[in-house]
């Protein structure tokens, strides 16, 4: 899935600027996203994910662009569109001095939820949260993750069909961002569509596709290995052998690489085709007698990644400059 | 407006008031504190002016007038002076507002020429309790006179009844006893019930704000309408609470006669109350934060409500454009009506102006206050 090409978009950005006085937050932003798709926004603090975001949800105006959700303009028709959104804004917004079930149930009401249904409702998003026996328990007792999954749950009681997160995982331990992701992943099955933001640049790994936010522009937008991919120019192999120097040299003649570099003990190799490669490579350097004692895949992180792509990103807009 | 949305947006705010000491402080207390602080505090009833005697004669006759001063509910005798030096320390220090200075010739001319003037010396300083003390001299003085004339005629075999040809007999109507308190504590209940009741809702929205629990509220189907009204339905039941909280003390404490009706009350209170907590809740809704709002709401309620609402200073002897001012205030209007139930038992159709102006009021706040929520973020 690569943007345009989308059908069934449950979002659609085209052309988004949001200014707050010179300041430009939001530059010329453009994205689609499917309907069960789980897009990630990445990109440091500061960069306009949460902007972005709130004008998805009729909270901030933007100053120029359009913005479709569920096929409604948001501009024109902010509350049709808050009937099909659930949202968790950056900063903890459930009521502290209210209990977890108060808070659902206030919840259940605002958003009209059938009271047939809600008690169920609340059930679901109670063990959602694996918050069960804790239903009296006042918000403020609650530790980040437990607090995070219960406004997830407030967020998803009256079925969504399109969730926006805005950095649901900050401040929550790894063992619970581990969880809260399983809980998307479990909402996106059913065919809800869902936007999450974070600064947790490994997350982006959980994505369908992640769109990488700097400076109030996408400088990259594709799914995890295509955007490693884009980074790197290709992919990248881990060679052992006896020896560096010459097995380098032949490396450097052999097809399908494109680089090839010291790294410590061994070698990276940067190839376009990582699977042809594990089984051409071998072959090659065995004709030259240098046969490898190890040749395997590697994934860099995609913080590696990001890291290079923003550094990219940032000596064009100097050379632009 | 839909019932279901207002109804989780007043439940929730009855949850977060029974869970917050500092608004049921502010709501249950504060009028109670306030009532007796007020109450008793303001009172313009003067009674026991201390006086200083300088009795320069010291004849049976210079006492008797002395008794007089002294048996007077008005006067308290501070000091007994014996020089003008000492009576002027005496007003010096405070310890006297007022002295009486009875020349050494006194009874001698009454008996020659049948008149004696008595000397009142008034500490100007605070000209109002200096004019109170006067007017309640002159009488004391006047009415000795009269029982020396009265004594001086049995002498002389004759009887009063023959030389009064006339007096006037003044009789006030609604507070008999013309105490001050009888006509300031039904004004106070209002003053209170200003404050306090925009007090209660200036936290309402700015709360939310603050906590970032507006943010999420936002983004909800909600409407303004529903916000509006599902935060002012417990602050209005509060508000019943403190009234009838405010009004007992009046009645029952203070004593203050209640003549009118408890509906004429009931509606009138209500028609002010939505005034007050929609005027702290508009308050709320512009500047988003407590604090903020908070001291504006009381910047808005209780100057206007203690000096233009004629609680204590009479809107008639206001300059010209003051005057026009205090149709501005609210507080004016229920300062009117409540004074009316209370003393003359008023009833809806004599203080239809009033409650009319309460009403346009009241929608011109609501409406306000319901633009003025905005859904967004800046």
């Amino acid at each position: 899935m690569s943007g345009s090409d989308i059908a069934d978009a449950q979002v659609v950005a085209e052309d988004l600027v949001k200014r707050f006085g010179v300041f430009v937050a939001v530059d010329h932003v453009s994205f689609r996203i499917g309907r069960g798709e789980v897009m990630g926004f990445l990109g440091p603090n500061g960069a306009g994910k949460s902007t972005i975001i709130r004008i998805l949800c009729g909270l901030l105006r933007p100053s120029a662009g359009r913005v479709l959700v569920a096929g409604i303009d948001v501009v024109k028709d902010p509350e049709r569109v808050r009937e099909h959104i659930g949202y968790m804004s950056q900063k903890f917004s459930l009521y502290r001095d209210l209990t977890v079930e108060e808070n659902l149930r206030f919840f259940g009401g605002i958003y009209r939820v059938p009271r047939a249904e809600l008690a169920e409702r609340m059930r679901f998003a109670i063990d959602m949260a694996g918050l069960g026996g804790r239903e009296k328990a006042l918000v403020a007792t609650l530790a980040g993750g437990w607090q995070q999954r219960l406004a997830l749950g407030c967020a998803v009681l009256h079925r969504p069909p399109i969730l926006f997160l805005d950095e649901p995982t900050s401040g929550v331990e790894p063992t619970s961002r581990r969880r809260f992701w399983d809980l998307i992943h479990t909402l996106a099955a059913d065919g809800v569509t869902v936007l999450v933001s974070t600064h947790y640049m490994d997350e982006a790994e959980y994505c369908h596709r992640a769109a990488l936010i700097n400076q109030g522009r996408i400088i990259a937008i594709g799914s995890p290995d295509a955007l490693k991919h884009m980074a790197l120019g290709g992919e990248l192999l881990l060679l052992e052998c006896a020896a560096l120097g010459p097995t380098l040299a032949a490396l450097r003649q052999a097809p399908g690489v494109i680089d090839a570099s010291v790294f410590g003990n061994s070698l990276h190799v940067l190839v376009g085709d990582a699977e042809r490669s594990l089984t051409e490579l071998p072959a090659y350097l065995a004709e030259k007698a240098l046969p490898p004692s190890r040749v395997e895949r590697i994934h860099p992180s995609l913080e590696d990644v990001f890291v290079q792509l923003i550094a990219v990103d940032m000596a064009k807009r100097r050379q632009a400059a | 407006m839909r019932l279901r949305r207002l109804k989780a947006i007043a439940v929730k705010e009855v949850l977060q008031i029974w869970r917050d000491p500092r608004s049921l402080m502010i709501a249950l207390l504060l009028p109670f504190t306030q009532m007796f602080m007020f109450g008793y505090g303001v009172n313009l009833d003067l009674k026991h002016i201390p006086i200083c005697t300088f009795d320069r004669e010291g004849s049976q006759f210079s006492q008797d007038l002395l008794k007089h001063f002294q048996a007077s509910l008005y006067f308290a005798i501070a000091h007994d002076v014996t020089s003008y030096p000492q009576l002027a320390a005496a007003i010096d220090r405070g310890d006297c507002r007022a002295g009486i200075v009875i020349p050494p010739d006194f009874s001698e001319r009454l008996n020659d020429s049948g008149t004696a003037a008595v000397q009142a010396i008034l500490d100007g300083t605070d000209d109002n309790t200096a004019n109170i003390a006067w007017g309640y001299t002159m009488a004391v003085v006047s009415g000795f006179s009269n029982d020396v004339q009265v004594s001086q005629l049995d002498r002389a075999g004759r009887t009063l009844q023959q030389i009064q040809p006339m007096a006037v007999q003044s009789r006030v109507w609604f507070n008999e006893d013309l105490e001050s308190r009888n006509f300031i504590i039904p004004g106070l209940v209002a003053v209170i019930m200003a404050l306090v009741g925009a007090q209660l809702t200036s936290l309402t929205i700015s709360r939310e704000w603050e906590r970032g629990t507006m943010e999420l509220l936002v983004s909800t189907p909600v409407t303004s309408g529903e916000v509006m009204f599902g935060k002012l339905i417990p602050y209005l039941v509060l508000g019943w609470l403190d009234a009838a909280f405010c009004l007992l003390i009046a009645a029952l404490w203070f004593e203050v006669p209640f003549r009118g009706t408890l509906a004429t009350l009931f509606l009138t209170t209500t028609l002010f109350l939505a005034v007050v907590l929609s005027i702290g809740y508009l308050l709320s809704v512009l500047i988003r934060s407590q604090v903020g709002a908070s001291q504006m709401a009381l910047v808005v309620t209780m100057l206007p409500a203690m000096l233009l609402s004629g609680y204590v200073f009479p809107i008639d002897q206001m300059p010209p454009f003051v005057r026009d001012i205090t149709y501005l205030i609210y507080s004016r209007y229920y300062v009117t009506i409540i004074k009316a139930i209370f003393l003359k038992g008023a009833g809806v159709a004599e203080l239809l102006m009033p409650i009319l102006f309460l009403i346009a009021y009241t929608v011109a706040v609501v409406v306000l206050a319901a633009r003025a929520f905005r859904k967004r973020l800046v």
